[in-house]
């Protein structure tokens, strides 16, 4: 075989499509679960409880950038970002202070009340159903872009392919990557960085050391609150923004928090890249990267032309079968959480 | 205690007045209808009101409980489909089966082979690539079991048995499934569990909606059988209200059971567990397998009741089940009711479930006023879409009503009463 031969013959083609469709697919939405397990993981390990209302969080931050976007439609043209994205920080901002509302109206009283954590469980999903019934009130079911105008798309050739990468999808990457590492250095450096993880590890030692949980508290539904608030509208900047991206998003963000441990911030970067590349990977259809072996194979091995591990109608079921292996095998997660009794 | 007698008679009173209101204002049939609805959504509420009221398992896949029983209902019930038992198909699902059987042995066989020596390892790599061999054969052959099916036959129809053995069916599967559920999460700390059902009750549903050689899908399955004469016989009025009494019946049937429970040993165990694990736990009580017990009969009960709501509303349509009216719904009854009394959650299921059938008029003739007023003195035009929107409304008060409950009266109306030994 000459030298020709072997580069015709290698699968470059193939090899772009699963880029493009596995990895950079893989790692978008493994972005998006990892802005919100961050937030579940250290709301579940400061406040003990799992707030099934950071769904809709991540809703409620994306139409606030919605409802900002369309109040000051011109911005993001001055820096050539587009608008949602330029207005993000306010949406954060907007909703860190809704989730510290939220937690002094609904969470709080419950708190000094001494209830069993069960109880404030059972009222996030109060506050779930609150925030659904608002947005669709107020919004209507229906789905609304969030990317106005046409999407710029960066190409980079490889062989006679591309690898496609959109404007948004990069102004995620590179988000994702910046608030990892400003979280970093806030857990590890500041104060009260240190102090959350304290009263994470363990929370009567740290208030006995003299540790103010207010602050520690008002911390954590900040960080939450914004995380959540990004990664609702980065992922609606990248797809369109529907009322229904809550639920659908509730399972993997936990099972994103799970995997990577409870109160494991990084464990929850490391889930939610865990469960989003599972996912990807699991829908997507293997008989393409085999295809190029189908001259080399004798005639009686048939290709198949779909090989998925799951179908695509079934892609809850990842979230969920890597949630329940995890409790089963290691429930403190990889990165050794805590097990919240 | 004659204050509290007083309160529950009041109560009831109260509701009856209001159930008399609605039958003066809609009808005879809407009035049977609804109050079909609400005994059948009580059933599934006393199930709930065992799992958190007297457990203390936070169950939010109710949905998906009501979902799995309800098919299982239909494949008991539905009359024979004769195509699909003609063809193909039965031999094919065998296969599907052989498969299942020797594969599943096969990997557990691997999974014990640490037994002959091997090393942890290689145990469980052997046993993983068993089980990935498995799930390929297996689902290979279901395809093609689909395929056939779907071709030949529509869907695999049912089996043509009475209907109480469909309800008595959709119990034992959900029970089952919530075995399942319990042995993963019973372990660990409520919240997990609330996860775990939450994700459940999706799956459940996904699978209902798309297994069309299984459920039909989206195209329904109709008409399902009824234990008594269907309107078609007697008129509406008068078969409804047939209906209803079979469901009276079970649920006095299973009131009254679960009263004898909770006052007897067991009942006062299960308290001791809920309310101080450890101390329970140092008397000698197997905690984890009373809550497994606890979750597995709540399920059947909810299982039972899902079957008789499907069977009345004629319908099976899997897209129907939804979170909002099977899990979130049920929830607040139990809780506003009174988690832990059996009479606070009938009372909660009735009353809620009127106040939930009379919110969709209520809330559609808000917003018409609404809309007209806003038109007229701010000249602003409602969205097309205002009806769907509107309704949404109830989904806040849902919410709303759990918040406040929880805070405000956490004990619920009729409040768990306690038992005293003398």
């Amino acid at each position: 075989m000459t030298e020709v031969d072997l580069l015709t013959a290698l699968p470059v083609r193939e090899f772009v499509f699963f880029i493009n469709k596995g990895i950079i697919a893989g790692l978008i939405i493994g972005s998006i679960y990892a802005l919100g397990a961050v937030g579940v993981t250290l709301i579940f390990g400061i406040l003990r409880f799992a707030h099934l209302a950071h769904g809709d969080m991540m809703t409620t931050g994306a139409f606030i950038a919605l409802i900002l976007t369309a109040l000051l439609p011109g911005v993001g043209a001055l820096v050539g970002l587009p608008t949602a994205f330029v207005l993000m920080p306010i949406a954060m901002a907007l909703t860190a202070l809704l989730a510290i509302v939220l937690d002094r109206w609904f969470y709080r009283p419950l708190r000094q009340a001494n209830v069993r954590p069960v109880t404030i469980v059972m009222a996030s999903v109060g506050v779930m159903l609150m925030m659904q019934g608002l947005i669709r009130l107020v919004f209507g079911t229906g789905t609304r872009p969030l990317y106005v105008g046409a999407k710029d798309i960066y190409r980079v050739p490889v062989g006679d392919g591309f690898i496609v990468v959109t404007e948004p999808q990069l102004l995620l990457f590179v988000f994702t990557a910046l608030c990892i590492v400003a979280l970093h250095f806030f857990l590890t450096r500041a104060r009260l960085g240190k102090a959350m993880r304290a009263v994470s590890d363990n929370a009567d030692l740290a208030r006995v050391s003299g540790i103010p949980t207010e602050h520690v508290v008002r911390a954590t539904w900040i960080i939450g609150g914004a995380l959540a608030a990004a990664g609702g509208t980065l992922l609606a900047l990248d797809v369109t923004l529907k009322p229904d991206l809550s639920f659908n998003i509730l399972l993997p963000i936990f099972a994103a928090a799970i995997v990577g441990g409870i109160g494991q911030p990084y464990g929850a970067v490391a889930g939610g890249l865990v469960v989003g590349f599972t996912e990807t990977l699991a829908v997507f259809n293997w008989a393409i990267l085999l295809r190029p072996l189908a001259p080399f194979l004798p005639d009686w091995v048939e290709l198949p032309t779909q090989l998925a591990l799951v179908p695509t109608e079934y892609k809850i079921v990842i979230p969920f079968f890597i949630l329940v292996a995890v409790l089963i095998w290691r429930p403190t997660g990889i990165f050794r959480g805590s097990v919240i009794k | 205690m004659t204050n509290r007698a007083g309160r529950e008679t009041l109560l009831f009173a109260g509701l009856a007045v209001l159930i008399a209101l609605v039958f003066a204002a809609q009808g005879a049939a809407f009035g049977t209808r609804m109050l079909v609805e609400a005994s059948c959504l009580a059933i599934v509420a006393l199930g709930l009101t065992i799992q958190w009221g007297y457990a203390g398992l936070f169950n939010v896949g109710t949905m998906g409980f009501i979902a799995i029983a309800a098919y299982t209902t239909v494949l008991v019930s539905f009359p024979v489909n004769g195509a699909f038992w003609t063809s193909n198909g039965p031999a094919l699902l065998g296969k599907t089966a052989l498969y299942l059987a020797v594969g599943g042995l096969f990997t557990y066989a691997m999974s014990q082979t640490h037994r002959l020596g091997l090393p942890k390892k290689f145990r469980t790599l052997l046993a993983l690539i068993a089980g990935a061999a498995t799930y390929i054969a297996v689902s290979g052959a279901l395809g093609q079991a689909a395929a056939h099916i779907e071709g030949e036959a529509g869907f695999i129809g049912g089996f043509g048995l009475p209907v109480w053995i469909g309800w008595l069916g959709g119990g034992i599967v959900a029970g089952a499934l919530g075995w399942l559920m319990g042995r993963i999460t019973l372990g660990l700390r409520a919240d997990y569990m609330a996860i775990a059902t939450l994700g459940i009750a999706e799956i459940v549903k996904a699978y209902l909606k798309n297994a069309d050689w299984l459920t039909r899908g989206t195209l329904t399955v109709s008409p399902l059988p009824w234990p008594v004469p269907t309107p078609a016989d007697l008129g509406f009025v008068m078969s409804r209200a047939a209906y209803l009494s079979v469901t009276a019946v079970m649920i006095v049937v299973i009131f009254v059971l679960l009263q004898r429970a909770w006052a007897a040993p067991w009942g006062r165990m299960m308290r001791a567990i809920r309310d101080n694990e450890l101390s329970a736990a140092a008397m000698g009580k197997d905690i984890n397998r009373r809550r497994l017990e606890m979750f597995v009969l709540g399920n059947v009960i909810i299982g039972i009741g899902g079957g008789a709501l499907i069977t009345f509303s004629s319908i099976f349509d899997p897209s129907s089940f939804l979170p909002l009216n099977h899990t979130f719904l049920v929830w607040v009854m139990v809780i506003l009711g009174g988690a832990g009394n059996n009479l606070g959650t009938i009372f909660g299921a009735l009353f809620v479930y009127v106040i939930w059938t009379m919110s969709e008029p209520a809330a559609l003739f808000l917003f018409d006023q609404i809309a007209y007023w806003g038109d007229r003195l701010f000249d602003w035009q409602a969205p097309a879409d205002m009806t769907t929107r509107a309704l949404q409304m109830r989904v806040f008060v849902i919410g709303l009503t759990i918040t406040l409950v929880l805070r405000f009266a956490p004990r619920g109306l009729i409040a768990e009463r306690p038992v005293k030994y003398e």
